[in-house]
């Protein structure tokens, strides 16, 4: 498929048992893709949370993604923020080095210059925080292979539209 | 009314009560006893004891297609839930209102392996519209109304309630469910009026087509009785052909002119050609399965297409459309009819006579013609004698599936909705015999005739315990061909017939089998016993089984094989030969 599109959409939920068994399996079930999904209640009073997820499909695959996404009973409103105007995304990693001598300087370096905070450190370990797109913490990754990279752990994307408007 | 306490079991009946329901079809459990209990103090809500939980959901999907009204099913725990699967699954397919009570551990057992667990909402998750897990009582009369609103709001379908046993027993306030029943859903919301800007639209296209067609689905018959009634008045003002999908078939008169016969794989030669060649496609209702699209890219190439579906999920599903409509087929149609009438637009005559001269030499071709038989009973025969002596009465039809499924939807004609109950998006085998029984239940004096294969009737026969339990009258009509006739005729088509596991070894005697439930059993094996066996199978008083004796050899044509355009029809058994079925067509089911 050469029109495959890269979508990020957000979904409000009822924060209720199995809604998202219900997201994932609807994915599962019917054979969309999910390069992302990440979940946290984000009103507690009304009991809401929210749903992002990166997905990827043909445009009528996509479309049909929202539609079956919207047809779930607890979903409160769905936002495709790839195709409605322009949004911000943010994902957030935890990444352990391990090393010593100057693979360990060159690291620290590195790490200055994408804005990654050590949050723990042995003698021959780091354990990096970074946050920012995701194919900022993609290249990242990629520097920190050579000098020793040992673990990761990574949220998914969480993203939200520009401008005044709220879902 | 005063505050009172009620356990979950109370709560339960007096909410289904207050939602106007008379009928469960259920069996007991350990899980479900407290239910049972209350059942047997009250006497508004009938109780039907089934003799499998699969059937329950048959006759609950039976009686909400004849009625309108919600199905309600009763199950217990573990085995309970899980045997009613098949039938959640059949009721998702062709929404179909259905709240399903399935039994429970008590919530501090869940998720230990305890006895008789099944996690039911989590197997049901997929194949029902929406499910529950009630953990406090206090949330029980809440989600009851819910569950209701959403089984038959919008785009009906089957809902679970899992009740752990422990919720059934508990205490909570309870003061009538009335107000509760209105509030809906704080986040489903479905929509039932059309966009007028669209509406306008498909309103000029429709005017403008030269060679339109409608094609309506079972979203007509599910929008009631209206929706039927307005369906017809649109196509009478526009002169416009009309097909109908297998869940259709009773939207619109088949005895009318207009009406071109079913369409799809086994639909008439007319109708998949007008499909083919039309210009306006005007879609109320169904949802282009691949049983009526067959080969997509070749799919009515010339057409523009009107999409009218409660579902936004329907459309531009499998077929792009130029104008969609969301909203309720009743609502929609009205809309459409007042702005036709007040615009009184100008049709091209001479286009549209020129496209029902084209009909009528497609028609010409008789599709349905069949070889005749003094001997053997051809079953297209006994389908045509069955609707000519029933068609005076009030019949309901059910089906198995299969040929004889086929045959039932060329055959039988259809001139009101909620008459014609079939398994069209799962295509169960067995549901045909419990569906009849839940319609028997809903119209009592109804003449209602399950028309079988005989190897799907061995799939659900059970059931006829239940039917001679309640002194239903219900009719097996069985088309017996000693075979899967559906699958034989695929291997004749595909496998060079070697017809691997399609023969139905070791039937019972159906008479002797009738007899032996002290029911009405009738054979017919020459085409002069059809009348006979007919008219005494419709003066019987009690269950009757018909084994019609036919031509095992005989196949169900027109039929558009997998993988292949509707121009691509295979007519009669002569074609076969000539057409060959692509690779692509042959990994298609
Ligand atoms: C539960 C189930 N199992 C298997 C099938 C596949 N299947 C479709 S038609 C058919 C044969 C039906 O035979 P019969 O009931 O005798 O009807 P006939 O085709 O002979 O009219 C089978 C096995 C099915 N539809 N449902």
């Amino acid at each position: 498929m050469d029109n495959t599109e890269k979508h990020t959409i957000a979904v409000l939920v009822d924060n209720e048992a199995g809604v998202l068994a219900r997201v994932i399996g609807l994915f599962s079930g019917r054979g969309y893709n999910i390069e992302s999904l990440t979940v946290a209640e984000v009103d507690v009073q009304e009991g809401l949370s929210r749903i992002c997820v990166v997905t990827s499909g043909t445009p009528m695959v996509i479309e049909q993604i929202k539609a079956q996404l919207d047809r779930l009973v607890p979903v409160h409103k769905i936002s495709d923020l790839t195709a409605e105007g322009e949004s911000v995304e943010r994902e957030l990693a935890l990444i352990k080095v391990k090393g010593k001598g100057n693979k360990r300087v060159e690291a620290l370096r590195i790490a200055d210059i994408f804005r990654a905070r050590a949050i723990d450190s042995t003698n021959n370990s780091f354990i990096f925080e970074i946050s920012g797109k995701p194919d900022k913490i993609d290249a990242f990754i990629n520097l920190m292979q050579p000098l020793g990279l040992n673990e990761i752990t990574r949220t998914g994307v969480v993203a939200i539209a520009r401008g005044p408007k709220g879902l | 009314m005063a505050k009172r306490k009620l356990n979950g079991s109370e709560i339960i009946i007096q909410c289904l009560i207050e939602a106007g329901v008379d009928t469960i079809f259920g069996y007991p459990g350990g899980a479900v006893l407290p239910i049972y209990d209350e059942i047997f103090k009250q006497n508004r809500l009938k109780h039907v004891l089934v003799r499998q939980e699969g059937g329950a959901v048959h006759m609950a999907e039976g009686y909400a297609r004849s009625t309108g009204k919600l199905g309600v099913v009763l199950v217990t725990s573990g085995p309970g839930a899980t045997n009613a699967v098949t039938g959640l699954a059949d009721a998702f397919m062709d929404s179909i209102p259905v709240l399903c009570l399935t039994g429970q551990v008590p919530t501090h057992l869940i998720g230990n392996d305890a006895f008789q667990e099944a996690d039911t909402t989590g197997i049901t998750r997929p194949c029902t519209k929406h499910n529950y897990l009630i953990k406090d009582v206090k949330e029980l009369e809440r989600y009851l109304c819910e569950a209701i609103f959403v089984a038959t709001s919008g785009r009906p379908g089957p809902v679970v309630i899992d009740l752990p046993k422990d919720v059934l027993i508990d205490e909570t306030r309870f003061d009538g469910a009335r107000e509760k029943l209105k509030i809906g859903h704080r986040s489903y919301k479905p929509r039932t009026k059309g966009d007028p800007k669209k509406i306008a639209e498909a309103v000029d296209l429709i005017s403008k087509a030269k060679r339109p067609i409608f094609y309506c689905g079972g979203g007509v018959i599910n929008s009631g009785v209206r929706a039927s009634k307005r369906l017809c008045e649109l196509v009478g003002i526009t002169g416009a052909p009309i097909t109908l999908t297998l869940m259709g078939l009773g939207a619109y008169p088949a005895n009318d002119e207009k009406f071109l016969g079913m369409l799809g794989m086994h639909g008439t030669y007319e109708a998949n050609l007008a499909m083919h060649g039309c210009d306006v496609m005007i879609n109320i209702g169904a949802r282009f399965d691949d049983r009526v699209t067959g080969l997509l890219s070749e799919f009515a190439p010339e057409s523009k297409k009107i999409h009218v579906d409660i579902d936004p999920s329907s459309i531009n599903k499998n077929v792009a459309v130029e104008i969609p409509i969301v909203g309720d087929c009743a609502s929609v149609l009205g809309d459409m009819i007042k702005l036709w009438r007040e615009k009184k637009p100008k049709q091209d005559k001479r286009a549209l006579s020129a496209w029902w001269k084209q009909i009528a030499k497609w028609r010409a071709r008789e599709c349905l013609k069949y070889n005749q038989s003094n001997d053997v009973i051809k079953p297209q025969l006994a389908l045509q004698r069955l609707y000519e002596l029933t068609k005076k009465r009030d019949t309901y039809i059910t089906t198995e599936v299969g040929q004889h499924q086929m045959w039932a939807a060329q055959f039988y004609k259809f001139n009101r909705p909620n008459r014609w109950m079939t398994s069209g998006g799962l295509g169960t085998m067995g549901y045909g015999f419990p569906a009849a029984i839940g319609v028997q239940i809903a119209h009592p004096r109804a003449t209602v005739i399950d028309i079988a294969g005989e190897a799907s009737f061995l799939m659900n026969m059970q059931e006829l315990s239940t039917a001679i339990q309640y002194r239903l009258p219900v009719n097996i009509f069985i088309l017996n061909n000693h075979y899967m006739g559906m699958v034989r005729q695929w291997q004749e088509l595909l496998y060079s017939s070697r017809y691997s596991e399609s023969y139905s070894e070791s039937l019972p005697d159906f008479v002797k089998l009738a007899e032996s439930y002290g029911a009405t059993g009738l054979r017919a094996l020459k085409p002069d016993d059809l009348d006979p066996v007919i008219n005494e199978m419709l003066a019987s008083d009690k269950l009757t089984i018909a084994d019609i004796v036919i031509d095992e050899t005989e196949n169900c044509f027109p039929m558009i094989p997998s993988g292949a355009s509707h121009n691509q029809m295979l007519l009669g058994p002569a074609d076969e030969p000539e057409k060959t079925v692509s690779e692509e067509g042959m990994v298609l089911v």
